[in-house]
Protein backbone atom coordinates (compact mmCIF):
# COMPACT_ATOMS: atom_id res chain seq x y z
CA UNK A 1 0.00 0.00 0.00
CA UNK A 2 1.53 3.30 -1.17
CA UNK A 3 0.51 6.72 0.14
CA UNK A 4 1.91 9.88 -1.36
CA UNK A 5 1.31 13.50 -0.47
CA UNK A 6 2.49 16.74 1.03
CA UNK A 7 2.90 17.13 4.77
CA UNK A 8 1.22 19.23 7.43
CA UNK A 9 3.65 19.31 10.35
CA UNK A 10 2.67 19.56 14.03
CA UNK A 11 4.55 19.31 17.34
CA UNK A 12 4.44 17.08 20.43
CA UNK A 13 1.39 16.06 22.49
CA UNK A 14 -1.31 16.98 19.95
CA UNK A 15 -4.30 16.10 22.16
CA UNK A 16 -7.79 14.96 21.24
CA UNK A 17 -9.33 18.25 22.39
CA UNK A 18 -7.08 19.97 19.83
CA UNK A 19 -8.04 17.45 17.12
CA UNK A 20 -11.79 17.71 17.76
CA UNK A 21 -13.07 19.96 20.58
CA UNK A 22 -15.59 18.28 22.91
CA UNK A 23 -18.31 20.77 21.96
CA UNK A 24 -18.66 18.91 18.65
CA UNK A 25 -19.03 15.45 20.17
CA UNK A 26 -22.80 15.68 20.03
CA UNK A 27 -22.71 14.18 16.54
CA UNK A 28 -21.45 10.98 14.96
CA UNK A 29 -21.49 12.34 11.37
CA UNK A 30 -17.98 12.11 9.96
CA UNK A 31 -18.42 15.01 7.50
CA UNK A 32 -19.64 17.30 10.25
CA UNK A 33 -16.74 16.27 12.51
CA UNK A 34 -14.33 17.01 9.66
CA UNK A 35 -15.63 20.59 9.51
CA UNK A 36 -14.22 21.20 12.99
CA UNK A 37 -11.03 19.15 12.84
CA UNK A 38 -8.10 21.07 14.45
CA UNK A 39 -10.39 24.11 14.67
CA UNK A 40 -8.88 25.56 17.85
CA UNK A 41 -5.28 24.50 17.26
CA UNK A 42 -4.78 25.37 13.60
CA UNK A 43 -7.32 27.65 11.97
CA UNK A 44 -5.72 27.09 8.54
CA UNK A 45 -6.00 23.29 8.66
CA UNK A 46 -9.06 23.21 6.40
CA UNK A 47 -7.20 25.23 3.76
CA UNK A 48 -3.96 23.21 4.17
CA UNK A 49 -5.65 19.82 3.90
CA UNK A 50 -6.97 20.62 0.40
CA UNK A 51 -3.38 20.35 -0.87
CA UNK A 52 -1.65 18.28 1.79
CA UNK A 53 -2.86 14.82 2.83
CA UNK A 54 -0.26 13.58 5.33
CA UNK A 55 0.21 14.74 8.92
CA UNK A 56 3.63 14.42 10.53
CA UNK A 57 3.95 15.12 14.25
CA UNK A 58 6.11 14.65 17.33
CA UNK A 59 5.60 12.42 20.34
CA UNK A 60 2.35 11.26 22.01
CA UNK A 61 0.08 12.22 19.08
CA UNK A 62 -3.61 11.88 20.02
CA UNK A 63 -3.18 11.93 23.78
CA UNK A 64 -6.20 12.46 26.01
CA UNK A 65 -9.72 11.27 25.39
CA UNK A 66 -10.82 7.93 23.92
CA UNK A 67 -13.07 9.76 21.45
CA UNK A 68 -12.98 7.94 18.14
CA UNK A 69 -14.30 11.21 16.71
CA UNK A 70 -10.61 12.30 16.65
CA UNK A 71 -9.26 9.87 14.03
CA UNK A 72 -12.67 9.93 12.27
CA UNK A 73 -12.46 13.73 11.85
CA UNK A 74 -8.89 13.46 10.54
CA UNK A 75 -9.78 10.71 8.07
CA UNK A 76 -12.95 12.46 6.92
CA UNK A 77 -10.88 15.62 6.31
CA UNK A 78 -9.07 13.70 3.58
CA UNK A 79 -5.87 12.91 5.47
CA UNK A 80 -4.35 9.66 4.12
CA UNK A 81 -1.88 8.87 6.93
CA UNK A 82 -0.33 10.21 10.14
CA UNK A 83 3.39 9.84 10.82
CA UNK A 84 4.52 10.48 14.41
CA UNK A 85 7.42 9.94 16.74
CA UNK A 86 4.91 8.12 18.98
CA UNK A 87 1.15 7.79 19.38
CA UNK A 88 -1.05 7.77 22.49
CA UNK A 89 -2.33 4.22 22.86
CA UNK A 90 -6.10 4.73 22.52
CA UNK A 91 -5.69 6.99 19.49
CA UNK A 92 -3.41 4.38 17.93
CA UNK A 93 -6.01 1.62 18.43
CA UNK A 94 -8.82 3.82 17.17
CA UNK A 95 -6.94 4.84 14.03
CA UNK A 96 -6.14 1.22 13.14
CA UNK A 97 -9.68 0.12 13.93
CA UNK A 98 -11.22 2.67 11.55
CA UNK A 99 -8.58 2.21 8.84
CA UNK A 100 -6.54 5.42 9.16
CA UNK A 101 -2.90 4.43 8.58
CA UNK A 102 -0.66 5.48 11.49
CA UNK A 103 3.06 5.18 11.11
CA UNK A 104 5.63 5.39 13.90
CA UNK A 105 9.12 6.64 13.08
CA UNK A 106 10.98 9.01 15.37
CA UNK A 107 13.64 9.75 12.73
CA UNK A 108 11.15 10.50 9.95
CA UNK A 109 8.91 12.55 12.24
CA UNK A 110 11.91 14.65 13.23
CA UNK A 111 13.34 15.07 9.71
CA UNK A 112 10.21 15.76 7.65
CA UNK A 113 9.42 19.45 7.26
CA UNK A 114 6.13 21.25 6.80
CA UNK A 115 5.17 21.09 3.12
CA UNK A 116 7.59 18.26 2.16
CA UNK A 117 6.43 15.70 -0.39
CA UNK A 118 6.45 12.27 1.23
CA UNK A 119 5.84 8.71 0.06
CA UNK A 120 4.88 5.96 2.52
CA UNK A 121 5.20 2.31 1.48
CA UNK A 122 3.33 0.34 4.10
CA UNK A 123 4.17 -3.03 2.51
CA UNK A 124 7.92 -2.61 2.52
CA UNK A 125 7.91 -0.45 5.66
CA UNK A 126 9.59 2.66 4.25
CA UNK A 127 8.98 6.39 4.30
CA UNK A 128 10.63 8.49 1.61
CA UNK A 129 10.92 12.24 2.05
CA UNK A 130 11.08 13.17 -1.64
CA UNK A 131 11.76 16.86 -0.96
CA UNK A 132 14.50 16.13 1.57
CA UNK A 133 15.73 13.07 -0.39
CA UNK A 134 15.94 10.68 2.51
CA UNK A 135 14.52 7.21 3.27
CA UNK A 136 13.42 5.98 6.71
CA UNK A 137 12.37 2.59 8.05
CA UNK A 138 8.99 2.30 9.72
CA UNK A 139 8.72 0.36 12.98
CA UNK A 140 6.92 -2.76 11.74
CA UNK A 141 3.40 -3.38 13.03
CA UNK A 142 2.57 -6.69 14.73
CA UNK A 143 1.13 -9.28 12.34
CA UNK A 144 -2.28 -9.25 14.01
CA UNK A 145 -2.59 -5.49 13.53
CA UNK A 146 -1.51 -5.83 9.89
CA UNK A 147 -4.37 -8.27 9.38
CA UNK A 148 -6.84 -5.70 10.74
CA UNK A 149 -5.43 -3.11 8.34
CA UNK A 150 -5.61 -5.51 5.38
CA UNK A 151 -9.27 -6.22 6.26
CA UNK A 152 -9.94 -2.47 6.16
CA UNK A 153 -10.57 -2.04 9.88
CA UNK A 154 -11.64 -3.95 12.97
CA UNK A 155 -15.32 -4.24 12.01
CA UNK A 156 -14.54 -5.93 8.68
CA UNK A 157 -11.94 -8.10 10.38
CA UNK A 158 -14.48 -9.23 12.98
CA UNK A 159 -17.10 -9.94 10.32
CA UNK A 160 -14.62 -12.02 8.35
CA UNK A 161 -13.38 -13.95 11.39
CA UNK A 162 -16.65 -14.51 13.17
CA UNK A 163 -16.69 -17.53 15.43
CA UNK A 164 -12.94 -17.95 15.31
CA UNK B 1 11.87 -22.69 33.50
CA UNK B 2 8.32 -23.89 33.16
CA UNK B 3 6.17 -20.96 31.99
CA UNK B 4 3.85 -21.63 34.89
CA UNK B 5 6.61 -20.57 37.26
CA UNK B 6 7.76 -17.55 35.31
CA UNK B 7 7.31 -14.39 37.40
CA UNK B 8 4.62 -11.98 36.25
CA UNK B 9 3.12 -8.61 37.18
CA UNK B 10 -0.55 -8.16 38.10
CA UNK B 11 -1.23 -6.88 34.58
CA UNK B 12 0.29 -9.98 32.95
CA UNK B 13 -1.55 -12.32 35.32
CA UNK B 14 -4.99 -10.80 34.77
CA UNK B 15 -4.57 -10.77 30.99
CA UNK B 16 -3.21 -14.35 30.99
CA UNK B 17 -6.16 -15.43 33.11
CA UNK B 18 -8.58 -13.94 30.57
CA UNK B 19 -7.12 -15.78 27.58
CA UNK B 20 -6.71 -19.15 29.32
CA UNK B 21 -2.95 -18.95 29.51
CA UNK B 22 -0.52 -19.45 32.36
CA UNK B 23 1.95 -16.90 31.13
CA UNK B 24 1.96 -13.95 28.76
CA UNK B 25 4.94 -11.74 27.99
CA UNK B 26 5.07 -7.99 27.49
CA UNK B 27 4.64 -7.02 23.85
CA UNK B 28 2.61 -10.03 22.70
CA UNK B 29 -0.93 -9.60 21.42
CA UNK B 30 -3.74 -11.72 22.82
CA UNK B 31 -7.46 -11.98 22.21
CA UNK B 32 -8.96 -11.93 25.70
CA UNK B 33 -12.41 -12.28 27.29
CA UNK B 34 -13.66 -9.08 28.89
CA UNK B 35 -15.76 -8.93 32.07
CA UNK B 36 -17.35 -5.52 31.55
CA UNK B 37 -17.86 -3.35 28.46
CA UNK B 38 -18.74 0.28 29.22
CA UNK B 39 -20.02 3.09 27.02
CA UNK B 40 -21.35 6.61 27.53
CA UNK B 41 -23.43 9.15 25.62
CA UNK B 42 -20.41 10.42 23.63
CA UNK B 43 -18.83 7.14 22.63
CA UNK B 44 -21.63 4.58 22.60
CA UNK B 45 -23.65 6.09 19.70
CA UNK B 46 -20.70 5.41 17.35
CA UNK B 47 -20.22 1.97 18.93
CA UNK B 48 -23.87 1.10 18.27
CA UNK B 49 -23.55 2.09 14.59
CA UNK B 50 -20.44 -0.09 14.30
CA UNK B 51 -22.09 -2.94 16.24
CA UNK B 52 -24.88 -2.95 13.67
CA UNK B 53 -22.33 -3.11 10.82
CA UNK B 54 -20.84 -6.30 12.29
CA UNK B 55 -24.24 -7.90 11.81
CA UNK B 56 -24.45 -9.09 15.39
CA UNK B 57 -28.01 -9.31 16.62
CA UNK B 58 -27.44 -9.42 20.37
CA UNK B 59 -24.82 -8.21 22.79
CA UNK B 60 -22.66 -11.07 24.09
CA UNK B 61 -24.02 -10.74 27.64
CA UNK B 62 -26.82 -8.42 28.77
CA UNK B 63 -25.36 -8.19 32.27
CA UNK B 64 -21.86 -7.29 31.20
CA UNK B 65 -22.58 -4.25 29.04
CA UNK B 66 -22.89 -1.04 31.05
CA UNK B 67 -24.46 2.10 29.59
CA UNK B 68 -24.18 5.46 31.36
CA UNK B 69 -25.38 8.79 30.00
CA UNK B 70 -23.11 11.18 31.93
CA UNK B 71 -21.07 13.44 29.66
CA UNK B 72 -23.70 15.75 28.16
CA UNK B 73 -26.47 14.45 30.44
CA UNK B 74 -28.81 15.76 31.72
CA UNK B 75 -29.12 16.60 28.03
CA UNK B 76 -27.47 19.92 27.24
CA UNK B 77 -28.90 20.46 23.77
CA UNK B 78 -31.05 18.76 21.13
CA UNK B 79 -28.17 16.86 19.50
CA UNK B 80 -27.04 15.49 22.87
CA UNK B 81 -30.63 14.53 23.63
CA UNK B 82 -30.77 12.59 20.36
CA UNK B 83 -27.58 10.72 21.26
CA UNK B 84 -28.90 9.84 24.72
CA UNK B 85 -32.19 8.69 23.24
CA UNK B 86 -30.42 6.53 20.63
CA UNK B 87 -28.39 4.92 23.40
CA UNK B 88 -31.38 4.36 25.66
CA UNK B 89 -33.34 2.69 22.85
CA UNK B 90 -30.40 0.39 22.12
CA UNK B 91 -30.14 -0.53 25.82
CA UNK B 92 -33.86 -1.27 25.92
CA UNK B 93 -33.89 -3.34 22.70
CA UNK B 94 -30.91 -5.35 23.89
CA UNK B 95 -32.32 -5.84 27.38
CA UNK B 96 -29.19 -4.35 28.89
CA UNK B 97 -29.55 -4.59 32.64
CA UNK B 98 -27.05 -1.93 33.59
CA UNK B 99 -28.48 1.16 31.89
CA UNK B 100 -28.63 4.11 34.27
CA UNK B 101 -31.11 6.86 33.53
CA UNK B 102 -30.63 10.41 34.84
CA UNK B 103 -31.67 10.24 38.48
CA UNK B 104 -29.99 6.86 38.90
CA UNK B 105 -26.86 7.64 36.98
CA UNK B 106 -23.61 9.09 38.20
CA UNK B 107 -20.28 9.77 36.59
CA UNK B 108 -19.46 6.33 35.21
CA UNK B 109 -16.12 5.79 36.93
CA UNK B 110 -17.54 6.62 40.34
CA UNK B 111 -20.77 4.72 39.68
CA UNK B 112 -19.47 1.31 38.56
CA UNK B 113 -17.28 0.59 41.61
CA UNK B 114 -19.92 2.01 43.95
CA UNK B 115 -22.48 -0.49 42.60
CA UNK B 116 -20.04 -3.40 42.78
CA UNK B 117 -20.15 -3.86 38.99
CA UNK B 118 -16.36 -4.03 38.76
CA UNK B 119 -14.24 -6.33 40.89
CA UNK B 120 -10.58 -7.18 41.52
CA UNK B 121 -9.04 -9.40 38.86
CA UNK B 122 -11.59 -8.30 36.24
CA UNK B 123 -10.61 -7.31 32.72
CA UNK B 124 -12.64 -4.20 31.92
CA UNK B 125 -12.83 -2.00 28.85
CA UNK B 126 -14.73 1.22 28.38
CA UNK B 127 -15.04 3.73 25.59
CA UNK B 128 -13.77 6.42 27.89
CA UNK B 129 -10.13 7.11 28.54
CA UNK B 130 -10.59 7.23 32.32
CA UNK B 131 -11.77 3.62 32.45
CA UNK B 132 -8.34 2.98 34.01
CA UNK B 133 -9.93 4.18 37.30
CA UNK B 134 -10.87 0.63 38.37
CA UNK B 135 -7.21 -0.29 38.74
CA UNK B 136 -7.71 1.17 42.22
CA UNK B 137 -9.47 -2.05 43.24
CA UNK B 138 -7.02 -4.38 41.52
CA UNK B 139 -8.70 -4.71 38.11
CA UNK B 140 -7.01 -4.55 34.71
CA UNK B 141 -9.11 -1.79 33.26
CA UNK B 142 -8.50 0.49 30.32
CA UNK B 143 -10.01 2.98 27.92
CA UNK B 144 -10.59 2.03 24.30
CA UNK B 145 -12.49 3.49 21.36
CA UNK B 146 -16.02 3.02 20.07
CA UNK B 147 -15.12 0.39 17.47
CA UNK B 148 -13.40 -1.64 20.18
CA UNK B 149 -16.56 -1.45 22.27
CA UNK B 150 -18.66 -2.49 19.27
CA UNK B 151 -16.54 -5.61 18.74
CA UNK B 152 -16.46 -6.43 22.45
CA UNK B 153 -20.25 -5.99 22.75
CA UNK B 154 -20.70 -8.41 19.86
CA UNK B 155 -18.08 -11.02 20.78
CA UNK B 156 -17.14 -10.53 24.44
CA UNK B 157 -13.52 -10.42 23.34
CA UNK B 158 -10.94 -7.82 22.40
CA UNK B 159 -7.31 -7.72 21.31
CA UNK B 160 -4.80 -6.53 23.86
CA UNK B 161 -1.10 -5.96 23.72
CA UNK B 162 0.44 -7.14 26.99
CA UNK B 163 1.94 -4.03 28.54
CA UNK B 164 5.28 -3.74 30.27
CA UNK B 165 5.01 -2.47 33.84
CA UNK B 166 6.49 0.52 35.63
CA UNK B 167 6.50 0.30 39.42
CA UNK B 168 6.05 3.30 41.67
CA UNK B 169 6.99 2.84 45.30
CA UNK B 170 5.60 5.53 47.60
CA UNK B 171 7.00 5.92 51.11
CA UNK B 172 6.86 8.51 53.89
CA UNK B 173 3.97 10.31 55.53
CA UNK B 174 1.68 12.59 53.54
CA UNK B 175 1.66 16.25 54.53
CA UNK B 176 -1.54 17.85 55.85
CA UNK B 177 -4.21 18.18 53.08
CA UNK B 178 -2.17 16.15 50.59
CA UNK B 179 -4.21 13.43 48.81
CA UNK B 180 -3.92 10.99 45.93
CA UNK B 181 -4.39 13.89 43.51
CA UNK B 182 -1.18 15.52 44.69
CA UNK B 183 0.69 12.20 44.46
CA UNK B 184 -0.47 11.54 40.92
CA UNK B 185 0.12 15.12 39.68
CA UNK B 186 3.59 14.96 41.22
CA UNK B 187 4.19 11.59 39.55
CA UNK B 188 3.02 12.78 36.12
CA UNK B 189 5.21 15.86 36.58
CA UNK B 190 8.12 13.51 37.23
CA UNK B 191 7.65 11.18 34.26
CA UNK B 192 5.79 13.38 31.74
CA UNK B 193 2.54 12.96 29.80
CA UNK B 194 4.02 10.04 27.85
CA UNK B 195 6.19 8.72 30.66
CA UNK B 196 4.09 5.55 30.91
CA UNK B 197 2.97 5.30 27.27
CA UNK B 198 1.33 1.87 26.69
CA UNK B 199 2.53 0.75 30.16
CA UNK B 200 0.86 -0.61 33.23
CA UNK B 201 1.57 1.66 36.20
CA UNK B 202 1.73 -0.26 39.45
CA UNK B 203 1.27 1.84 42.58
CA UNK B 204 2.86 0.29 45.67
CA UNK B 205 4.78 1.08 48.85
CA UNK B 206 4.16 1.75 52.54
CA UNK B 207 2.43 5.10 51.88
CA UNK B 208 -0.07 3.38 49.57
CA UNK B 209 -1.14 0.94 52.29
CA UNK B 210 -2.43 3.91 54.28
CA UNK B 211 -4.07 5.64 51.32
CA UNK B 212 -7.89 5.81 51.23
CA UNK B 213 -9.80 4.07 48.46
CA UNK B 214 -10.99 7.44 47.13
CA UNK B 215 -7.40 8.67 46.80
CA UNK B 216 -6.56 5.43 45.02
CA UNK B 217 -9.39 5.97 42.53
CA UNK B 218 -7.97 9.43 41.84
CA UNK B 219 -4.51 8.04 41.16
CA UNK B 220 -5.63 5.18 38.91
CA UNK B 221 -7.96 7.59 37.10
CA UNK B 222 -5.05 9.75 35.97
CA UNK B 223 -2.75 6.93 34.81
CA UNK B 224 -3.92 7.79 31.28
CA UNK B 225 -2.57 11.33 31.78
CA UNK B 226 0.91 9.75 31.77
CA UNK B 227 -0.06 7.66 28.73
CA UNK B 228 -0.66 4.54 30.87
CA UNK B 229 -2.84 1.60 29.94
CA UNK B 230 -3.52 0.47 33.51
CA UNK B 231 -2.98 2.12 36.91
CA UNK B 232 -3.11 -0.81 39.31
CA UNK B 233 -3.12 -1.19 43.09
CA UNK B 234 -2.81 -4.52 44.86
CA UNK B 235 -5.91 -5.61 46.77
CA UNK B 236 -5.52 -5.10 50.52
CA UNK B 237 -7.59 -4.50 53.64
CA UNK B 238 -8.74 -1.08 52.37
CA UNK B 239 -10.00 -2.63 49.12
CA UNK B 240 -11.77 -5.51 50.85
CA UNK B 241 -13.41 -3.10 53.27
CA UNK B 242 -14.68 -1.02 50.35
CA UNK B 243 -16.02 -4.02 48.42
CA UNK B 244 -17.61 -5.79 51.37
CA UNK B 245 -20.80 -3.73 51.28
CA UNK B 246 -20.92 -3.44 47.50
CA UNK B 247 -20.80 -6.94 46.11
CA UNK B 248 -21.27 -10.50 47.30
CA UNK B 249 -19.78 -11.94 44.11
CA UNK B 250 -16.52 -13.85 44.38
CA UNK B 251 -13.39 -12.34 42.96
CA UNK B 252 -9.87 -13.46 42.30
CA UNK B 253 -6.93 -11.54 43.71
CA UNK B 254 -3.78 -11.29 41.61
CA UNK B 255 -0.46 -10.12 43.01
CA UNK B 256 2.76 -9.31 41.23
CA UNK B 257 5.49 -11.83 41.88
CA UNK B 258 8.39 -10.38 43.88
CA UNK B 259 10.78 -11.13 41.01
CA UNK B 260 8.43 -9.92 38.26
CA UNK B 261 10.05 -7.89 35.53
CA UNK B 262 9.65 -4.10 35.71
CA UNK B 263 10.76 -1.75 32.98
CA UNK B 264 11.44 0.94 35.54
CA UNK B 265 11.07 1.48 39.25
CA UNK B 266 10.52 4.90 40.80
CA UNK B 267 10.94 5.56 44.53
CA UNK B 268 8.90 8.52 45.67
CA UNK B 269 9.15 10.07 49.13
CA UNK B 270 5.68 11.42 49.93
CA UNK B 271 6.91 13.51 52.85
CA UNK B 272 8.51 15.79 50.24
CA UNK B 273 5.30 16.29 48.27
CA UNK B 274 3.53 19.63 48.75
CA UNK B 275 0.02 20.42 47.53
CA UNK B 276 0.25 20.30 43.74
CA UNK B 277 -1.23 22.29 40.87
CA UNK B 278 -0.75 21.40 37.20
CA UNK B 279 -0.50 24.64 35.23
CA UNK B 280 -1.81 24.98 31.66
CA UNK B 281 -1.72 23.22 29.26
CA UNK B 282 -0.45 19.78 30.28
CA UNK B 283 -1.18 17.64 33.36
CA UNK B 284 2.60 17.20 33.67
CA UNK B 285 3.14 20.92 34.45
CA UNK B 286 2.99 20.13 38.16
CA UNK B 287 4.07 22.90 40.53
CA UNK B 288 3.86 23.50 44.26
CA UNK B 289 0.55 25.32 44.79
CA UNK B 290 2.21 27.88 47.07
CA UNK B 291 4.37 29.04 44.16
CA UNK B 292 1.32 30.01 42.07
CA UNK B 293 -0.33 32.32 44.58
CA UNK B 294 -0.57 35.28 42.19
CA UNK B 295 -2.84 33.47 39.73
CA UNK B 296 -6.28 35.12 39.88
CA UNK B 297 -9.18 32.86 38.87
CA UNK B 298 -12.75 33.10 37.60
CA UNK B 299 -14.08 29.64 38.39
CA UNK B 300 -13.55 26.66 40.65
CA UNK B 301 -14.85 23.18 39.84
CA UNK B 302 -14.87 20.42 42.46
CA UNK B 303 -16.07 17.12 41.04
CA UNK B 304 -15.50 14.71 38.10
CA UNK B 305 -14.47 11.06 37.85
CA UNK B 306 -11.16 12.17 39.32
CA UNK B 307 -12.29 14.02 42.47
CA UNK B 308 -16.06 13.93 42.94
CA UNK B 309 -16.15 11.35 45.73
CA UNK B 310 -17.10 11.72 49.37
CA UNK B 311 -13.50 12.16 50.64
CA UNK B 312 -13.09 15.03 48.18
CA UNK B 313 -16.34 16.72 49.27
CA UNK B 314 -15.35 16.24 52.92
CA UNK B 315 -12.11 18.17 52.39
CA UNK B 316 -13.94 20.92 50.49
CA UNK B 317 -16.57 21.16 53.27
CA UNK B 318 -13.93 21.39 55.99
CA UNK B 319 -12.30 24.32 54.26
CA UNK B 320 -15.47 26.10 53.10
CA UNK B 321 -17.35 25.69 56.39
CA UNK B 322 -18.22 29.12 57.82
CA UNK B 323 -16.38 30.88 55.00
CA UNK B 324 -17.49 32.60 51.82
CA UNK B 325 -16.54 32.04 48.24
CA UNK B 326 -14.79 35.07 46.75
CA UNK B 327 -17.29 37.43 45.10
CA UNK B 328 -15.34 37.52 41.84
CA UNK B 329 -15.74 33.87 40.95
CA UNK B 330 -18.13 30.94 40.50
CA UNK B 331 -17.67 27.74 42.45
CA UNK B 332 -19.34 24.65 41.04
CA UNK B 333 -19.46 21.48 43.11
CA UNK B 334 -20.58 18.23 41.48
CA UNK B 335 -20.94 15.07 43.57
CA UNK B 336 -20.03 12.22 41.23
CA UNK B 337 -23.04 9.99 41.94
CA UNK B 338 -26.50 10.25 43.46
CA UNK B 339 -25.44 8.29 46.52
CA UNK B 340 -22.38 10.49 47.09
CA UNK B 341 -24.73 13.49 46.73
CA UNK B 342 -27.10 12.00 49.30
CA UNK B 343 -24.27 11.16 51.69
CA UNK B 344 -22.93 14.73 51.39
CA UNK B 345 -26.44 15.98 52.12
CA UNK B 346 -26.74 13.80 55.25
CA UNK B 347 -23.36 14.93 56.50
CA UNK B 348 -24.31 18.59 56.08
CA UNK B 349 -21.77 19.33 53.33
CA UNK B 350 -24.37 20.53 50.84
CA UNK B 351 -25.63 23.13 53.29
CA UNK B 352 -22.05 24.29 53.89
CA UNK B 353 -21.48 24.60 50.14
CA UNK B 354 -24.65 26.56 49.48
CA UNK B 355 -24.14 28.88 52.46
CA UNK B 356 -20.60 29.62 51.33
CA UNK B 357 -21.88 30.61 47.86
CA UNK B 358 -21.20 27.49 45.79
CA UNK B 359 -23.61 25.93 43.32
CA UNK B 360 -24.18 22.20 43.70
CA UNK B 361 -25.12 20.22 40.61
CA UNK B 362 -26.56 16.83 39.86
CA UNK B 363 -23.88 14.35 38.67
CA UNK B 364 -22.45 15.10 35.22
CA UNK B 365 -19.06 15.20 33.50
CA UNK B 366 -20.23 18.57 32.08
CA UNK B 367 -17.57 21.18 32.82
CA UNK B 368 -14.54 18.86 32.80
CA UNK B 369 -14.62 18.63 29.02
CA UNK B 370 -16.17 22.04 28.37
CA UNK B 371 -19.53 20.45 27.69
CA UNK B 372 -21.93 22.32 29.94
CA UNK B 373 -22.48 23.39 33.57
CA UNK B 374 -19.44 25.67 33.75
CA UNK B 375 -17.91 26.49 30.36
CA UNK B 376 -15.15 29.12 30.43
CA UNK B 377 -15.18 32.36 28.42
CA UNK B 378 -12.21 33.85 26.54
CA UNK B 379 -9.43 34.76 28.94
CA UNK B 380 -11.02 33.07 31.96
CA UNK B 381 -9.08 30.85 34.33
CA UNK B 382 -10.29 27.96 36.46
CA UNK B 383 -8.90 25.87 39.26
CA UNK B 384 -10.42 22.44 38.81
CA UNK B 385 -10.18 19.04 40.45
CA UNK B 386 -10.63 17.41 37.03
CA UNK B 387 -7.99 15.60 34.99
CA UNK B 388 -7.04 17.58 31.88
CA UNK B 389 -5.90 21.14 31.24
CA UNK B 390 -5.35 20.98 27.48
CA UNK B 391 -5.98 24.10 25.37
CA UNK B 392 -9.73 24.75 25.29
CA UNK B 393 -10.52 21.75 27.49
CA UNK B 394 -13.06 23.65 29.61
CA UNK B 395 -14.33 26.08 27.01
CA UNK B 396 -12.81 28.91 24.97
CA UNK B 397 -9.44 28.08 23.37
CA UNK B 398 -8.05 31.14 25.17
CA UNK B 399 -9.19 30.00 28.62
CA UNK B 400 -6.97 28.21 31.14
CA UNK B 401 -7.36 25.30 33.55
CA UNK B 402 -5.19 24.71 36.62
CA UNK B 403 -5.60 21.17 37.97
CA UNK B 404 -5.55 20.56 41.71
CA UNK B 405 -6.94 18.43 44.49
CA UNK B 406 -10.00 19.45 46.52
CA UNK B 407 -8.03 21.31 49.23
CA UNK B 408 -6.38 23.78 46.87
CA UNK B 409 -9.62 24.13 44.89
CA UNK B 410 -11.69 25.00 47.99
CA UNK B 411 -9.02 27.36 49.36
CA UNK B 412 -8.72 29.06 45.96
CA UNK B 413 -12.50 29.52 45.84
CA UNK B 414 -12.28 31.54 49.06
CA UNK B 415 -9.15 33.51 48.10
CA UNK B 416 -10.17 34.25 44.50
CA UNK B 417 -6.70 33.17 43.42
CA UNK B 418 -4.68 29.98 43.74
CA UNK B 419 -4.30 29.37 47.47
CA UNK B 420 -3.53 26.68 50.04
CA UNK B 421 -5.86 25.92 53.00
CA UNK B 422 -3.47 27.47 55.56
CA UNK B 423 -3.87 30.86 53.87
CA UNK B 424 -7.64 30.98 54.21
CA UNK B 425 -8.22 29.06 57.46
CA UNK B 426 -6.60 31.41 59.98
Amino acid sequence: MMIRGKVIKYGNNVDTDAIIPARYLNTTEDKELALHCFEDMDKDFKEKVKERKIIAAGSNFGCGSSREHAPISIKASGVKAVIAESFARIFFRNAINIGLPVVTSAEAADFIKDGDEVEIDLSSGKIKDITGNKIFNINPLPEFIQKIIISGGYINFTRENKGR
Amino acid sequence: MNVKNKPQTIAQKILANHCSRDYVHAGEIVNADVDIVLGNDITLPIAIEEFNKIGARNVFDREKVVVVPDHFAPNKDIKSAQQCKFMKEFAREQGIKNYFEVGKMGIEHALLPELGLVLPGNLIIGADSHTCTYGAIGAASTGVGSTDVAVAMATGKLWFMIPGTIKFIYSGNLKKWVTGKDLILYTIGLIGVDGALYKSMEFTGPAIKKLSIDSRFTMSNMAIEAGGKFGIFEVDRVTREYLKVRSDRDYKIFKSDPDAEYEKIYNIDCSEIELQVAAPHLPSNARNAKNLRNIVIDQVVIGSCTNGRIDDLKIAAEILSGREVNGNLRTIIIPATQSIYLEALKRGYIEIFIKSGCVVSTPTCGPCLGGHMGVLAEGERAVSTTNRNFVGRMGHPKSEVYLSGPAVAAASAIAGRIATPEEVMQ
